[in-house]
């Protein structure tokens, strides 16, 4: 595709290295006034790191950059940000106990010195609000406000430092739907006054929506460039993946058993102590998968942080089969038999720093069979390691190598088959293929699936709706700490769950 | 301009671990050679006497022994609670309670049955140690209190309790000074080799390496402790009782220093007086550090200190450099074996700067 206009971004040769792993291969990449450029990829693909290098996060090994015609060796954001260029990360750097405006005018210059000069701050904000429609009270700590609103405020704060190349980093990933037509609706109207947007995602749809262009890596390579209008989504998830994908998931058809779980009356509260979960009731049968949707932070954490026996609850009980759970003990939730896969596996669930085996055996290393008078028996830990290790298709150099050094798919094997090798009775699997590449993501899907056949019941919370849909037999949604519907998969539709995510009881 | 910054590297190989503190100490020599010679000291001969008198003649070699008894120990008390990621920093008074506690019973167990009162010394002493030890571990575990802090400060506090007994209760009738009377013969480590102080406290510290080094290797509470060192959160998640694993930790950890406290005592003063301990505690920090937390490692780190110290007397006696170079040896030392350390895990680049 040959182009004539000027790009206000050239990258060329771009490589970066980390460890082992090439992130970014000899990355071209051109960026035109007055577009959004979706840069679309599946995780690792190196989006968010060739982003990164253009914002000064990271420098790159080689090759040249250069902003509005000049060459750039960038060390530090703050160069970058000087030529116009603003970055806004998945996880926020807002202060949450500070207001709109405080977060706004952090690391401004001053027109009164030393001095805030608040008043024309304020007057400042007001007109770029006005201009772009980004309604949010000025004086609102951030804490206060929805993920969809403290996004407005990230967006503003580019605005306020005169931003006219805007990357954004998988900005719709934490929103409902409505706000994410808003979201568009802003970068739209970003765009019509000449600036440019890099918008960084692996969401097909999204894509065909909002941008004008896309680039398509892997592996750390460009593999394709197209316009939105002369490409199709089947195209795009070919290119991404690199051979034909629609992952066919084939859910037989199953008798739900008895219940193994049953949750009554479950009240609890948050890191900030407020309420988290209202009266929560549900129950989960054998050979049963309930998908529970959700945008994040209605209380899905804080649920299977309690499943897990590492948070409290205020009132209620949980029953694992006929036996109850015990609050705020792991060892609780591990004696019922329940298997737990966390949301955040390298923090919570796996220790890296340990090898292999010494994570396998976590759960299980004080059991009859692996110790003799608190000695541990080296030769039957070997031989459990092992096992678990080709069961899951763990690719490691041995049960030996520190976990550290394990790609995020086997660590997450590695998760699974802690979790699952005693046969649980109850799963609970938290985003179990956040962050993971298509094949992983498989894996995990069909290792699901084969809990169920077995007779487990398994409770899958995930924002993912792909997900929900393909695996769940019944879906539930919660918003604010409540369930807000229930339905049947085969007869659940994506519009109805996607209004009950956003609080829009029917 | 060229500026330069840190990588991750890739996992070094095995060897690297026997490789990087033989280059450390090679390389702290070359460094500790700048004092000497400031200090107007000739270096070859300054080093020849430095490591003569720790290890040439057969008096200061055990000398030698009887001085990394207590580092030894120390060290060792301390990789014990690192290796958890309980920050004992309080071994000096854990070495001090369990001295006093081996002089309180020294002086009184005269009328014990005599082969019965080492052992009950020898128990009573790890257990004041470690008892000492588990009060910032129950902070810690039960009020959130940071161990550094109240390790470190519980350091002072023994101090002046012993001052208080030493000037009080436990002081010697008719002594105008902060002193204990002697203990009892039977509550005096034997001396194993004639004509040098080579005492039971050796062994016994030896004998130290290997329990450690066998509880970290082979048991349920060792793997537990790592667990807990390495990510307290998914320890605790697995299933471990975190902070039993924390207390226990404490418990042996304060022991050991406790242990290095009752030999002192037993084997070296007879009778408990301010000064027993010259920071032993402190040296047990950085001997642990030194090691990289492993029990053979602070063995070896243990030895080259107290060759240092050792030598550093015969050093100053034949060639006029102050005995100080032993402790800025030591403090060098540590240091470029922390950014040894450092550069296990990362790589210097070179990159080009604007």
């Amino acid at each position: 595709m040959v182009d004539t206009r000027q790009p206000v971004v050239r990258m060329s040769g771009i490589t970066k290295q980390f460890l082992d792993v090439i992130a970014n291969d000899n990355i071209t990449f051109n960026l035109y006034p007055g577009e959004i450029c979706a840069l679309l990829g599946e995780n690792g693909a190196g989006k968010t790191t060739l982003m990164n290098i253009l914002f000064g996060y990271y420098t790159c090994d080689e090759g040249e950059i250069s902003i509005k015609g000049e060459n750039v060796h960038l060390s530090a954001p703050k160069g970058a940000i000087t030529r116009g260029v603003g970055m806004i990360h998945q996880h926020f750097a807002l202060v949450p106990s500070q207001t709109v405006l405080e977060n706004i005018i952090i690391g401004t210059k001053s027109g009164r010195g030393i001095f805030l000069d608040i008043k024309a701050a304020r007057q400042k904000l007001l007109r770029l609000q006005k201009r772009f429609n980004l309604q949010i009270d000025p004086d609102a700590a951030v804490w206060t406000l929805s993920v969809g609103e403290q996004q407005k405020v990230e967006i503003l704060k580019a605005l306020y430092r005169d931003v006219d190349i805007l990357i954004m980093d998988e900005p719709t990933a934490v929103l409902a739907p409505a706000e994410t037509a808003d979201l568009f609706t802003t970068l739209r109207s970003l765009v019509d006054e000449g600036r440019s947007v890099v918008f960084i995602t692996h969401k097909l749809n999204e894509v065909m929506d909002i941008s004008d262009r896309i680039v398509v890596l892997r592996a750390g390579q460009v593999v394709a460039e197209r316009v939105t209008t002369d490409t199709t989504p089947r195209e795009l998830a070919n290119l991404m993946v690199g051979r034909d994908v629609l992952e066919t998931i084939e859910r037989k058809k199953l008798d739900a058993g008895q219940s193994v779980l049953e949750i009554e009356n479950l009240k609890a509260l948050n890191d900030k102590k407020l309420t988290a979960l209202k009266d929560l009731n549900l129950v989960i049968r054998q050979k049963e998968i309930l998908g529970l949707a959700g945008i994040s932070g209605n209380g899905q954490r804080e649920l299977s942080e309690i499943l897990f026996g590492i948070r409290d609850a205020l009132e209620g009980s949980i029953k694992i089969g006929s036996k109850l759970l015990k609050f705020g003990s792991p060892s609780s939730a591990i004696n019922l038999r329940m298997g737990r896969i966390p949301e955040d596996r390298i923090d919570t669930g796996l220790m890296l720093d340990l090898s292999v085996e010494e994570n396998l055996i976590l759960e299980r290393h004080r059991s009859p069979g692996f110790h003799r008078f608190g000695l541990m028996k080296a030769g039957t830990i070997h031989q459990f390691s092992d096992e678990l290790i080709r069961a899951y298709g763990i690719t490691t150099v041995g049960r030996d190598a520190v976990t550290k050094s394990l790609s995020g798919g086997n660590l997450q094997k590695v998760m699974l088959a802690r979790e699952l090798g005693g046969s649980p009775m109850i799963v609970i699997a938290s985003q179990p293929t956040r962050g993971l590449d298509v094949g992983a993501m498989e894996y995990i899907h069909q290792r699901i699936l084969q809990e169920r056949e077995r007779g487990a019941g398994i409770l899958l919370i995930s924002e993912d709706l792909d997900e929900i849909f393909a695996l769940s037999d019944r879906i539930i949604v919660m918003y604010e700490g409540e369930i807000m519907g229930e339905a049947l998969s085969e007869e659940a539709s994506r519009e109805q769950i996607g209004l009950w995510m956003s609080g829009v009881s029917t | 301009m060229i500026g330069f910054r840190l990588v991750k590297r890739k996992p070094l190989p095995g060897w690297a671990i026997i490789l990087i503190p033989i280059a450390a100490i090679i390389v702290t020599l070359i460094l500790s050679a700048i004092p000497i010679l400031m200090a107007g000291g000739h270096l070859w001969k300054s080093y020849y006497y430095l490591f003569y008198g720790a290890l040439g003649t057969r008096f200061n070699f055990l000398e030698t022994f009887v001085k990394a008894s207590p580092l030894l120990m120390t060290g060792l008390a301390v990789a014990f609670a690192f290796r958890a990621k309980f920050w004992n920093i309080g071994a000096e008074g854990q070495l001090l309670a369990g001295a006093l506690t081996a002089t309180a019973l020294g002086v009184s167990l005269g009328g014990v049955s005599k082969p019965l009162v080492l052992p009950i010394i020898i128990a009573a002493g790890f257990l004041a140690g470690g008892i000492w030890a588990s009060i910032p571990a129950l902070l810690k575990t039960k009020l959130k209190v940071d161990d550094v802090v109240s390790t470190l400060l519980l350091n002072y506090v023994m101090i002046h309790i012993m001052g208080a007994l030493l000037f009080g209760p436990l002081q010697q009738p008719g002594s105008s000074w902060p002193r204990s009377m002697a203990i009892v013969e039977a509550a005096c480590y034997p001396i194993l080799m004639a004509r040098s102080r080579f005492h039971m406290g050796i062994p016994l510290a030896l004998f130290a390496v290997l329990v450690v080094w066998f509880i970290n290797k082979r048991t349920i509470f060792g793997y537990q402790s790592k667990a807990v060192g390495v990510n307290i959160r998914a320890a605790n998640f697995g299933g471990i009782n975190t902070t039993s694993v924390i207390l226990w930790t404490a418990l042996i950890s304060g022991g050991l220093a406790g242990l290095a406290g009752v030999g002192e005592l037993c084997a070296i003063q007879y009778r408990l007086i301010m000064d027993i301990s010259p920071g032993y505690g402190y040296s047990g920090i950085v001997i642990a550090m030194l090691g990289n937390l492993h029990p053979i490692g602070v063995l070896l780190s243990s030895l080259f200190f107290s060759v240092i110290i050792v030598g550093a007397q015969t050093m100053s006696r034949m060639t006029g450099v102050p005995t100080y170079i032993a402790e800025v040896i030591q403090g060098t030392s540590l240091m470029v074996m922390l950014i040894f350390l450092l550069f296990t895990e990362y790589r210097i680049r070179m990159v080009r700067k604007p």
